[in-house]
C-alpha cells in the first residue's frame, strides 16, 4: 500500500477498516525517519514512545473509537522543537535548551494528542525560531528533500522537510514573520498561518509574542484545515486567544471561487523576482481568472516599512522573551571552578554567550537597544506606530477584495550557506510575508509549481482577519487546478 | 522632636513614599498559584511563576478589583483601560527576566489621603498606585544563594505618594493611615513583618526659602512604621551634616539598619538600570465598565478618619477614644455592635479599651476572636445602666463570660447576682446596722464622717454585696443626717 499519498482522512479510512494499524503506520514513519533523516535533519528528537502511544491508539479504535470524536485518530505527526511537549525535550533549536525537558504539553499538543493524533518527535529549526533557513539551529542545518544542497527554509525548516519528505503524516511549525509559508513553499507543501490569536501560544517558546502564531504544514489543503480546527480555539491560558468560534473549515472547503475579488499587491512588483517564481505566480492568476475569480490591483504604499518595522518589534519582544534564560532554574548553565566567587553578570553573561547563537544574540542586542530609555520612542514606539498604519492598510484593502495573491519569497529555496552571512538579504527575503504577521492576518504558503532546477514553488494567500474559509478555499481550488499536484520530492 | 530636625538647622525635608501592599487574594496575579504563606519551599509554583518557556500570563480579576478598591479609597480617579507592561531587569529571584507591572497607564492615579497631624488634618496628594507582580525571595548562605519562587508573581499595589511630606513623624503617619485603610478594605493584611506591607522612602532636603528640589535619596524595604521614622530622621541628619560640610548629595539608594540607627548606601545612581518599559504583548489591556466602578465604589467601607469622626459626634467618644477604636475595621465594629445594644457608648468605649483589649492582649488573640460577643458585652453594660448589677459583678460576670461565652443575663441569674435596689429593703439593713451600731453613730455625728465606709462595709456584708451602693450611700447619707436636726 502507499501510504505517502494518503490525505489524513484516507489514513483514517484503512485504520478504521484495520487494514493497517496505528502501530504499523507509527512504525512506517519511524523507519524512513531512521533511514531517511540522517541526510535531512529534520528531526531533534525522536519520540521513543511513539509506539507506545500508538498501541493506545489501536486498543481505541479496537474499543469503536470514532473520527467523529477523534478528529486526528491515529495520525503520526512531528512537532516543531518550539512547542513544549510533556516529558520529551524541547530545545527551541538552542543549546540553551539542549537538557530541557517541559513538565507540560502545549495547549496546541495537547489537543491534538487529545484528538488521538502520535507524537513521533520534535523538529529542527532555526535558533528560537529567528531565521529563515534552519541554518541557525544548533543541531545541524535542515537540508531540502528536492536538493539537498539547499535551505529547506525556516524557521520551521524541519516541519515542512518532514512533511515533503514523508516523514510525518503532517507537522506544527509557527510563523513569526513567514516562518510556516516560506519553508513550506520552499519544500513544495501547504502551510497555514492563522489570524493573530486563533491558536493558543500557551506552552510555545516566545519568540515575538505579538506576531508569533502556531499552525500546520501539510500534504494538502484539506488536511490542513482539518488540523488548523484541532488546534485552534480560546484558551483560558493565553488572554490574547480570540473567544471566535473555530469552524469546521475541512468540511466546508469548496473550490467554486467564482465572483471572488483576487487583490495583486502592485508594491510587490519587484525586478527581483526569479523567473520561475514570476512564472509560477503568473500561472496562479490565470487559473484564477479562469475560474472565474476577479483581478484586482490594490496598493499597500508602506509595504517597504515592513522589513525594519518587524525587526524592531520582534526584536524587542525577543530580547525580553529570552531573558528568562539566565541558567539560574533550567537551560545551559557556563560551567566555572568556583560558582561562589563567581559575579553575578559574569555568570548571566557567559551563560548566554554561550547558550545562544550568533542571530540570537544580534537580535538580543538590537532589542535591548531599541528599548533604551532614549531610543524607545524614536525605535519601538516608531514601529509601533507604522505597525498600526499597516494593519489599517490591509483593512483598507480588504473593503475591495476578499483575498490578496502574492509570490511567498522572490526565489525558490536557495543554496546552503549562500546567505547566511549576509543577514541583510536574508532578511530581505521575508518581504511578502512579514507584513501579514504585523497585521495579525492569517496567510498561507500553497504549492503551485515546480521550477526549471526541480525546485517547488507555492504562492500565498493572505485575507482579513478570521477569513480562513476564504482562504483555504483559495488555496483548494488552486491546488485542484496545478499541473504540479502531488508531486512529491525523491528521497531515498 | 523629629519634627523639628530640619528646620532648627535651616533646612526643610521634602519625603515621598512608595507602599507596596501585596494583595489578599487565594491565587497569584498571573497564574492559578495559591498564595499561602505557609507553603514549603517553592511549592506555590508553576510553569508561569518559574517563568518556564511557553508559559503565559492571565489576570487575576480578583487582584484588579481589589485595585480599584484601594484607588477609590485612596481618592484616586479610576483608569477605564489601564496596561501592564513589562519592566526588565536580571536578578536571580526574578523569573522571566522582566516583572510585568504598570508603567506609563497605571490602574489609579490623582488621589489623596487625610492624614492627621499635630496642627489638624493635612491631605497628602498620591500620585499613581499601579499593579505589579512580586519577585522570589533570596536567601543568601555563605557560599551559595537559595531562592524560594512562592511569593514570585503575587500581586502587589505599588501606591505612590507625592513628595509632600515635610517631617518624620507626617510620613509614618501617611504610612499609618494607608495601612489603615488596606486592612479596612480587607485587601491587604498589612503584615509589616512578613513583607506584605512594604515601604520605599524617597527624601531629599532643602534650604528653607528655597524652590529647587534636593537630590533624592531612596531607602528601601523599610519594615516597621518606627523604623520610618528612624531612618528619615537619620537620613535627614545625615544630609544636612553633608551639605553643611560643604559636599554634595548622591543620588542613591540606602537601606536602613535597625540595629545602629543608620542608613547605609546599598547602590548609586550610576549603577542605576534602564528597565526598558514596553506594553507586555502576553496581555491585553484591563478595560473597566463605569458601572463595574460604581459597584466597588458602592460597596467601600466607611475609612477609618470618617468613621472616627463620626464616633466623635454622634456617640459623644473623645478624640483619642474614637482615633483608637476605628483603629482596626473589626474593633470599630464590635464597638459599634455593643454600643447599639448597651445605648452607652462611652461605657462601651471604655470597657472595650480596657477590660476587653486587656484580655485580648494578656491571650495574645485578635477581636475577630474575642470570645465575649458585642452584644453580650452591650448587655452586661446596660444592665449596670440599669442598677441590675454593680460594676463590680460586671467585672465579675465578664470574668465569666470570658471563659465560658454565654448571655451575661444567664450568668447573673445562675450566680443570683442580682443587685438590691430595692430602696426599703435597703432602708431596712440600714436602720438595722445602725442600731447595732450606736456609738459609731455618735462618733459619726460628732463629726467622724469618715466612718461612712465603716457603715457601708457593715451593709454591703450583710447584703453580701448586693446592695446598690448608690441607693445605700444616699439612705446612709440621709439617715445619719437626720438625727442632727
Amino acid at each position: 500500500m502507499e501510504i505517502s499519498n494518503l490525505s489524513i482522512k484516507e489514513t483514517q479510512k484503512i485504520l478504521l477498516e484495520k487494514k493497517i494499524s496505528a502501530y504499523e503506520l507509527t512504525q512506517y514513519y519511524l523507519d524512513r525517519i531512521e533511514k531517511l533523516d540522517p541526510q535531512i535533519n529534520s528531526y531533534i528528537t525522536v519520540n521513543e514512545k511513539a509506539l507506545e502511544e500508538a498501541k493506545a491508539i489501536d486498543q481505541k479504535i479496537s474499543k469503536g473509537a470514532t473520527i467523529e470524536s477523534f478528529s486526528l485518530l491515529g495520525i503520526p505527526m512531528g512537532i516543531k522543537d518550539m512547542l513544549c511537549t510533556k516529558g520529551i525535550k524541547t530545545t527551541a533549536g538552542s543549546k540553551m535548551l539542549e537538557n530541557f525537558i517541559p513538565p507540560y504539553d502545549s495547549t496546541v499538543v495537547s489537543r491534538l494528542k487529545n484528538q488521538g493524533a502520535i507524537l513521533l518527535g520534535k523538529l529542527n529549526q532555526d535558533e528560537f525560531a529567528m531565521g529563515s533557513s534552519s541554518e541557525t539551529s544548533y543541531y545541524g542545518p535542515v537540508k531540502n528533500p528536492w536538493n539537498l544542497d539547499c535551505v529547506a527554509g525556516g524557521s520551521s525548516g524541519g516541519s515542512a522537510a518532514a512533511v515533503a519528505a514523508e516523514l510525518a503524516q503532517f507537522t506544527i511549525g509557527t510563523d513569526t514573520g513567514g516562518s510556516i509559508r516560506q519553508p513550506a513553499h520552499f519544500c513544495g507543501v501547504v502551510g497555514v498561518k492563522p489570524t493573530y490569536g486563533r491558536v493558543s501560544r500557551y506552552g510555545i517558546v516566545a519568540y515575538a509574542s505579538s506576531l508569533d502564531q502556531a499552525g500546520p504544514l501539510a500534504k494538502n489543503v484539506e488536511d490542513a484545515a482539518l488540523i488548523l480546527e484541532t488546534i485552534a480555539g480560546h484558551d483560558s491560558m493565553d488572554s490574547t486567544t480570540s473567544q471566535r468560534k473555530k469552524e469546521p473549515w475541512s468540511e466546508n472547503l469548496n473550490a467554486n471561487i467564482k465572483g471572488l475579488r483576487v487583490g495583486l499587491v502592485k508594491e510587490y512588483r519587484t525586478d527581483q523576482l526569479y523567473p520561475d517564481v514570476e512564472k509560477v505566480y503568473a500561472e496562479s492568476i490565470e487559473t484564477l481568472k479562469k475560474l472565474g475569480a476577479e483581478i484586482k490591483e490594490i496598493s499597500l504604499p508602506l509595504t517597504e516599512f515592513g522589513i525594519p518595522v518587524y525587526y524592531l518589534i520582534a526584536s524587542s519582544e525577543a530580547s525580553s522573551n529570552l531573558a528568562r534564560y539566565d541558567g539560574v532554574r533550567y537551560g545551559h548553565r557556563a560551567e566555572f571552578k568556583n560558582l561562589s566567587a563567581v559575579e553575578l553578570e559574569k555568570f548571566y553573561g557567559q551563560t548566554r554567550g554561550e547558550g545562544f547563537g550568533k542571530e540570537v544574540q544580534r537580535r538580543i542586542m538590537l532589542g535591548t537597544y531599541c528599548l533604551s530609555s532614549g531610543y524607545f520612542d524614536a525605535y519601538y514606539n516608531k514601529a509601533s506606530q507604522v505597525r498600526r498604519l499597516i494593519s489599517n492598510q490591509y483593512q483598507e484593502a480588504f473593503k475591495s477584495c476578499d483575498v490578496l495573491l502574492s509570490p511567498v519569497t522572490t526565489s525558490p529555496a536557495f543554496k546552503l550557506g549562500e546567505r547566511i552571512s549576509d543577514p541583510l538579504t536574508m532578511y530581505l527575503n521575508d518581504i511578502f510575508t512579514i507584513t501579514v504577521n504585523l497585521a495579525g492576518l492569517p496567510g498561507m504558503s500553497v504549492p503551485f509549481g515546480i521550477s526549471k532546477g526541480g525546485l517547488p514553488i507555492g504562492v500565498q494567500l493572505v485575507t482579513a482577519p478570521f477569513e480562513e474559509q476564504k482562504m483555504l478555499n483559495v488555496a483548494y481550488a488552486l491546488e485542484m487546478n496545478s499541473n504540479t499536484k502531488g508531486a512529491r520530492p525523491n528521497v531515498s | 522632636m523629629s519634627l523639628n530636625v530640619s528646620s532648627d538647622r535651616g533646612y526643610e525635608a521634602v519625603i515621598g513614599l512608595e507602599i507596596h501592599a501585596q494583595l489578599k487574594t487565594q491565587s497569584k496575579m498571573f497564574c492559578s498559584d495559591s498564595t499561602t504563606f505557609e507553603a514549603g519551599d517553592n511549592e506555590n509554583t508553576s510553569p508561569v511563576s518559574v517563568g518556564l518557556p511557553g508559559s503565559l500570563p492571565v489576570v487575576n480579576k480578583k487582584a484588579i478589583e481589589f485595585s480599584v478598591k484601594t484607588g477609590l479609597a485612596l481618592g484616586c480617579q479610576i483608569r477605564r483601560t489601564s496596561v501592564f507592561s513589562r519592566k526588565n531587569y536580571f536578578y536571580p529571584d526574578l523569573s522571566k527576566g522582566y516583572q510585568i507591572s504598570q508603567y506609563d497607564l497605571p490602574i489609579c492615579y490623582n488621589g489623596g489621603v487625610r492624614i492627621k497631624t499635630e496642627n489638624g488634618f493635612k491631605r497628602i496628594p498620591i500620585e499613581r498606585a499601579h499593579m505589579e507582580e512580586d519577585a522570589g525571595k533570596s536567601t543568601h548562605q555563605g557560599d551559595y544563594t537559595l531562592i524560594n519562587y512562592n511569593r514570585a508573581g503575587i500581586p502587589l499595589l505599588e501606591i505612590v505618594s507625592g513628595p509632600d511630606m515635610h517631617s518624620a513623624i507626617e510620613a509614618a503617619n501617611y504610612a499609618r493611615t494607608v495601612w489603615q485603610i488596606v486592612r479596612y478594605l480587607g485587601v491587604c493584611d498589612g503584615n509589616l513583618e512578613e513583607g506584605s506591607l512594604r515601604c520605599d522612602v524617597n527624601v531629599s532636603v532643602r534650604k528653607i526659602g528655597v524652590e529647587k528640589l534636593g537630590t533624592k535619596v531612596e531607602i528601601k524595604n523599610i519594615n516597621s512604621f518606627r523604623f520610618i521614622e528612624k531612618a528619615i530622621d537619620f537620613e535627614i541628619e545625615r544630609q544636612i551634616d553633608v551639605l553643611e560640610s560643604g559636599q554634595k548629595i548622591i543620588q542613591e539608594t540606602r537601606l536602613f539598619d535597625p540595629d545602629k540607627n543608620k542608613t547605609f548606601s546599598m547602590r548609586t545612581k550610576e549603577d542605576a538600570q534602564d528597565y526598558r518599559y514596553f506594553p507586555d504583548p502576553d496581555l491585553l489591556p484591563v478595560h473597566l465598565t463605569e458601572e463595574y466602578i460604581e459597584n466597588i465604589q458602592k460597596s467601600l467601607p466607611e475609612l477609618p478618619l470618617d468613621r472616627s469622626e463620626r464616633f466623635q459626634k454622634t456617640q459623644g467618644l473623645p478624640e483619642t477614644d474614637a482615633a483608637l477604636l476605628t483603629s482596626e475595621k473589626a474593633l470599630a465594629d464590635y464597638f459599634e455592635m455593643a454600643a447599639t445594644q448597651s445605648g452607652n457608648p462611652k461605657a462601651t468605649a471604655n470597657w472595650i479599651m480596657t477590660e476587653v483589649l486587656k484580655e485580648l492582649n494578656a491571650s495574645g488573640k485578635s477581636i475577630l476572636d474575642c470570645p465575649v460577643s458585642p452584644v453580650h458585652l452591650g448587655k452586661l453594660i446596660h444592665e449596670i445602666d440599669q442598677g441590675q448589677i454593680s460594676g463590680k459583678m460586671a467585672k465579675v460576670i465578664f470574668q465569666e463570660m470570658w471563659s465560658h461565652p454565654r448571655d451575661p443575663l444567664e450568668i447573673i441569674k445562675e450566680k443570683g447576682l442580682v443587685q438590691i435596689s430595692n430602696t426599703s429593703e435597703i432602708e431596712k439593713i440600714v436602720d438595722q446596722v445602725l442600731k447595732l451600731n450606736v456609738s459609731a453613730v455618735a462618733e459619726y455625728r460628732s463629726g467622724k464622717t469618715k466612718l461612712l465606709g465603716f457603715f457601708v462595709g457593715a451593709i454591703m456584708k450583710e447584703t453580701k454585696g448586693k446592695a446598690n451602693p448608690e441607693i445605700v450611700n444616699e439612705i446612709l447619707n440621709k439617715k445619719l443626717a437626720n438625727h442632727e436636726g
